[in-house]
C-alpha cells in the first residue's frame, strides 16, 4: 500500500515536472492540435455561446484567426471561459495559450504581471449606463449613486479615480462575475452600471427592456483591448500580434473571405506577397508558420472589417459604429505595419 | 524418517530479521513518510520558483504597501482608494471576522432553540423543527446564500419606496439604513464605565458564590449585574451632559445619504450562515441532551430538584461535554463558509484579496495570505473552544 502510494507520488511528481517545463508555445499548440483560448464567460457580440452552444463573437473570431494561421483550420480552438479575476492566473499558469477577452492593455499588466501586449483589436473607453427614469444627463450628476462594477478590472480603478477626481461620492457594489453584476443592476441594487462602452452596449441589449436604459455621453478612460500572451516566447507573441495585423491589412487591401481565392491571382505584388503566392517567399516560414498563413486567416474568419460587422457592427443588434476602430485610411486607429 | 525439527533460527542480523522487526519497520516507514512529504513540498517550491522566474512575474510581499486604487462598499476601518493593498485585505479580514462572529452567536441561539424543539413533547413543534433541520442540512450553503440574497433583494422595495420604520430607520434593497450615532467629547468614558461595570459584576459573582458555599446565603447577582452594566454607563452619560448626536439619513437624489448602512449582502450572508449552521448545531444539541442517561434526571427529581433546576444544574452541564467538541467544528465550518460571500459581492477576505490578486497579479502571495489567515482564525477558535471544553469537563475530586 505504502509502496503504491510512493510510486504514485513519484509518478505525479514526474508528470508535474513534465507539464511545468516550458517548450515554445507554438510547438505545444501544434503538438496538442488546437489553440486553447481564454475568452469572456459571456458578453454578447464579443464572446458568448450561441443557441447551439458554439462560441461566437468578436474575440472568439480572434481565437479562430490564430488557429487558422497555425493550422489552416479556424475550428481548431478550445475555449476557456474566464472571469475578470481568473483570466490572468489562467494565462500565467499556461492553462490558456492566449487571452482574447476584452482585456485592457496597461503598463502594469505588460510588465509586473508578466504578459505581452502589442496589438489592439478594439479601442474602447469606459462609460456609464443608467435607467432613463433617473433623468441623469451626465456622469457628473452621479454623486451619491450606487455603482455596479466588476471586480479586478481597470474599470474598478478608473471609477475610483474619476469619482475622486471630480469630488463625487459613490457606493461601489462589486461582484466577481459579469452575470452577477447584470443581475444586481436589473434588481435595482445599484443606480449605475459602469464598464467599457462596448460592454455596456452588449449588456443593455440583454436587459428585459433595453429602451429604458441609456448610456451616458462621458467616456472616462482609454481602454485599448487586445490579445495578451505570456512574456518570454517571442515567436508566439509575433504570431498572435501579426494575426491582428493580417486582418487589418486584408481589409486595407480589400481582400475578403469571399474574394480571397481570386485575389491569390492578383497582379499586385503586395497582395501576392501577403497571400503567400510569391515565389521563394519566406513571409510565413519566418513566423514558424506556412507561407499562406494570412490567406488562411482571411479564408477562415475574414478581414478585420468583416469580423467587426459580423459580430458587433451596424447590421447586428449591438449597432456599434467603427469610430476609432475604422482603418487609418478612414480616420480610425486601426493600422498594420507592412507585411514585407 | 521425516525430520520434524524446526529450521535452525537464523544467526545474527539477516535482512529478513530486520524487515520483520516491528521497531525497525516503524522507523523505516516514518523516515520514508518524512522523506516523501519533504520531497513533495520541496518539489512544489521548486516548481513555483521556476514558474515564477519563467513567467517574469514579480514576487514578494512588497505589493502590500502599494496604493490599492479601488473602493470597498463596506468597511469597518477607515479605507479609501488611496489606502494600501494591505489595508484592503485587512478590511476584508475584519468583515470576515464580523460576519463569522455574529453568525456564530445567532447560529448557536437558533440551533439551541431548534434542538430543544425537536425534543419537545409537542408534536407540531417537534415535527416543524425536524423539517427545518432536514431542509437546511441538505442544501449546499451557497444555495442558501443565494436564496437569502435573491429573496432579500427581490422582496425589499426599491430605494425610492423605502419602508419607513420608527426612529428614522429605513429598509430597502440597498440595505438597512439607520441613524448613525456620533459620539461627542468624553464619550470614551461611557465605554470605559461599561468595562468597569462588567469587571465589577464578575467580582461580585465570585464573592457571592464564595459566600454561598460558606454560609449558604444567596445574593441576587444577576439583578445587581444588570443594574451595574446598564446603570453605571447611563449615569456617566448623563453626568457628561449626553455627548451623543445622530446622523439621520435623508433622501438624496439617488440614495438615502448619511446614517449608517447594513448592506443586503451582509444580511444575506449572515442569515444564510446562521440558518445553515443552526441545523447542524440543533442536531448536536439534541444528541448531547439525549446522551445524558435518564437515570440522572430521575435521580435529580428524587432529590427534590424542580424540572427547570434539573435541566439547568444536572442535564445541561453533562450534555455540554458531549456538545462542545462537535460544536467547535461547526463554528469553524461557519467561519470558512463565510468565504462564499464572494459570490454575492460581500467584501470579505476572499473578495478583497481576489481583487488585489487581480490588480497586482500576485496569486501565490495572496493565496498564502488566505491560507494563513483562515488557519489562524480556525486554530484560534479551536484553542478557545478547547479551553472552554476543559473548563466544562468532568472534574473528579
Amino acid at each position: 500500500m505504502k509502496k503504491t502510494l510512493l510510486s504514485a507520488t513519484i509518478g505525479a511528481a514526474i508528470l508535474g515536472l513534465g507539464s511545468s517545463a516550458s517548450a515554445a508555445t507554438l510547438d505545444d499548440v501544434k503538438a496538442k492540435g488546437f489553440v486553447q483560448c481564454g475568452v469572456n464567460t459571456g458578453l454578447a457580440g464579443f464572446s458568448a455561446p450561441d443557441a447551439a452552444g458554439e462560441w461566437t463573437g468578436f474575440d472568439v473570431d480572434y481565437c479562430k484567426a490564430v488557429a487558422a494561421a497555425v493550422f489552416g483550420d479556424a475550428t481548431k480552438v478550445k475555449y476557456s471561459p474566464t472571469t475578470a479575476q481568473s483570466r490572468f492566473t489562467a494565462l500565467q499558469s499556461g492553462e490558456v495559450d492566449l487571452l482574447a477577452r476584452n482585456t485592457t492593455w496597461t503598463i502594469n499588466r505588460d510588465t509586473a504581471l508578466g504578459f505581452n501586449f502589442r496589438t489592439v483589436n478594439y479601442y474602447d473607453g469606459q462609460g456609464f449606463m443608467v435607467p432613463k427614469s433617473l433623468n441623469v444627463k451626465s456622469a457628473l450628476e452621479l454623486s451619491g449613486a450606487a455603482v455596479c462594477v466588476q471586480s479586478g478590472t481597470t474599470t474598478e480603478l478608473n471609477l475610483a479615480d474619476y469619482f475622486k477626481g471630480n469630488n463625487l461620492q459613490y457606493n461601489p457594489v462589486v461582484f466577481e462575475k459579469l452575470e452577477e453584476v447584470n443581475a444586481a443592476y436589473q434588481a435595482g441594487r445599484c443606480d449605475v452600471y459602469t464598464t467599457d462602452q462596448s460592454g455596456l452596449y452588449s449588456i443593455r441589449l440583454s436587459l428585459p427592456a433595453p429602451d429604458d436604459h441609456m448610456i451616458l455621453p462621458e467616456i472616462i478612460s482609454k481602454e485599448p483591448l487586445g490579445p495578451a500572451v505570456r512574456q518570454g516566447d517571442d515567436q508566439w507573441f509575433d504570431i498572435v500580434s501579426w494575426t491582428q495585423y493580417a486582418m487589418v491589412q486584408a481589409e486595407e487591401f480589400g481582400i475578403t473571405q469571399a474574394n480571397v481565392d481570386e485575389m491569390k491571382n492578383s497582379e499586385n505584388p503586395d497582395i501576392r506577397r501577403f497571400l503567400g503566392t510569391e515565389v521563394d517567399s519566406k513571409i510565413g516560414t519566418d513566423l514558424g508558420l506556412t507561407n499562406d498563413w494570412a490567406y488562411n486567416i482571411v479564408k477562415g474568419v475574414g478581414n478585420y472589417g468583416e469580423v467587426f460587422e459580423r459580430n458587433i457592427g451596424a447590421s447586428t443588434p449591438l449597432k456599434i459604429e467603427r469610430g476609432l476602430n475604422a482603418l487609418w485610411t478612414k480616420g480610425g486607429l486601426q493600422y498594420a505595419p507592412p507585411v514585407r | 524418517m521425516a525430520d520434524y525439527s524446526a529450521p535452525a533460527p537464523p544467526s545474527g542480523l539477516t535482512f529478513r530479521s530486520l524487515a520483520y522487526d516491528p521497531k525497525i519497520r516503524s522507523i523505516v516507514f516514518q523516515v520514508l513518510t518524512v522523506v516523501v512529504v519533504v520531497g513533495i513540498v520541496w518539489f512544489i517550491g521548486q516548481n513555483v520558483a521556476t514558474n515564477l522566474a519563467r513567467s517574469n512575474t514579480a514576487s514578494g510581499y512588497d505589493f502590500l504597501y502599494g496604493r490599492s486604487g479601488f473602493d470597498i462598499g463596506d468597511t469597518l476601518i477607515a479605507y479609501s482608494s488611496n489606502s494600501t493593498y494591505g489595508r484592503a485585505i485587512m478590511v476584508g479580514f475584519l468583515n470576515t471576522l464580523l460576519v463569522a462572529a455574529v453568525g456564530i452567536v445567532t447560529a448557536t441561539i437558533i440551533g439551541f432553540i431548534i434542538g430543544l424543539g425537536r425534543l419537545s413533547h409537542n408534536w407540531l413543534i417537534a415535527k416543524l423543527c425536524t423539517v427545518y433541520v432536514e431542509v437546511f442540512r441538505n442544501i449546499p450553503p451557497l444555495l442558501v446564500i443565494f436564496f437569502w440574497y435573491s429573496g432579500v433583494l427581490r422582496a425589499l422595495p426599491n430605494v425610492r419606496d423605502s419602508l419607513e420604520m420608527p426612529f428614522n430607520i429605513f429598509l430597502n434593497n440597498r440595505g438597512l439604513i439607520f441613524p448613525k450615532p456620533i459620539w461627542g467629547e468624553g464619550a470614551w468614558l461611557v465605554a470605559a464605565s461599561v468595562v468597569v461595570a462588567i469587571i465589577a459584576s464578575i467580582g461580585i459573582y465570585q464573592w457571592a458564590s464564595n459566600r454561598q458555599s460558606k454560609t449558604g446565603q444567596q445574593f441576587p447577582v444577576i439583578w445587581t449585574a444588570v443594574a451595574l452594566v446598564i446603570g453605571l454607563p447611563l449615569l456617566t452619560f448623563l453626568a457628561l451632559g449626553s455627548p451623543l448626536t445622530f446622523d439621520i439619513p435623508v433622501a438624496g437624489r439617488f440614495n438615502l445619504t448619511g446614517g449608517g448602512t447594513v448592506l443586503p449582502e451582509f444580511f444575506a450572508l449572515y442569515l444564510a450562515l446562521s440558518f445553515y449552521t443552526a441545523a447542524f448545531i440543533a442536531e448536536i444539541i439534541r444528541a448531547g441532551i439525549r446522551g445524558v442517561p435518564k437515570g440522572q434526571t430521575e435521580a435529580s427529581t428524587a432529590l427534590g430538584l424542580q424540572p427547570n433546576m434539573t435541566t439547568r444544574l444536572v442535564v445541561v452541564p453533562q450534555a455540554m461535554r458531549i456538545i462542545i467538541p462537535p460544536l467547535t467544528s461547526q463554528y469553524l465550518n461557519l467561519t470558512k463558509n463565510s468565504s462564499l460571500g464572494v459570490a454575492i459581492g460581500y467584501p470579505e477576505l476572499v473578495s478583497t484579496g481576489g481583487t488585489t490578486m487581480n490588480q497586482t497579479g500576485q496569486a501565490i502571495e495572496i493565496v498564502s495570505i488566505w491560507i494563513i489567515v483562515y488557519l489562524s482564525i480556525s486554530l484560534g477558535t479551536s484553542l478557545l473552544m478547547n479551553w472552554f471544553n476543559a473548563k466544562m469537563a468532568l472534574v473528579e475530586r
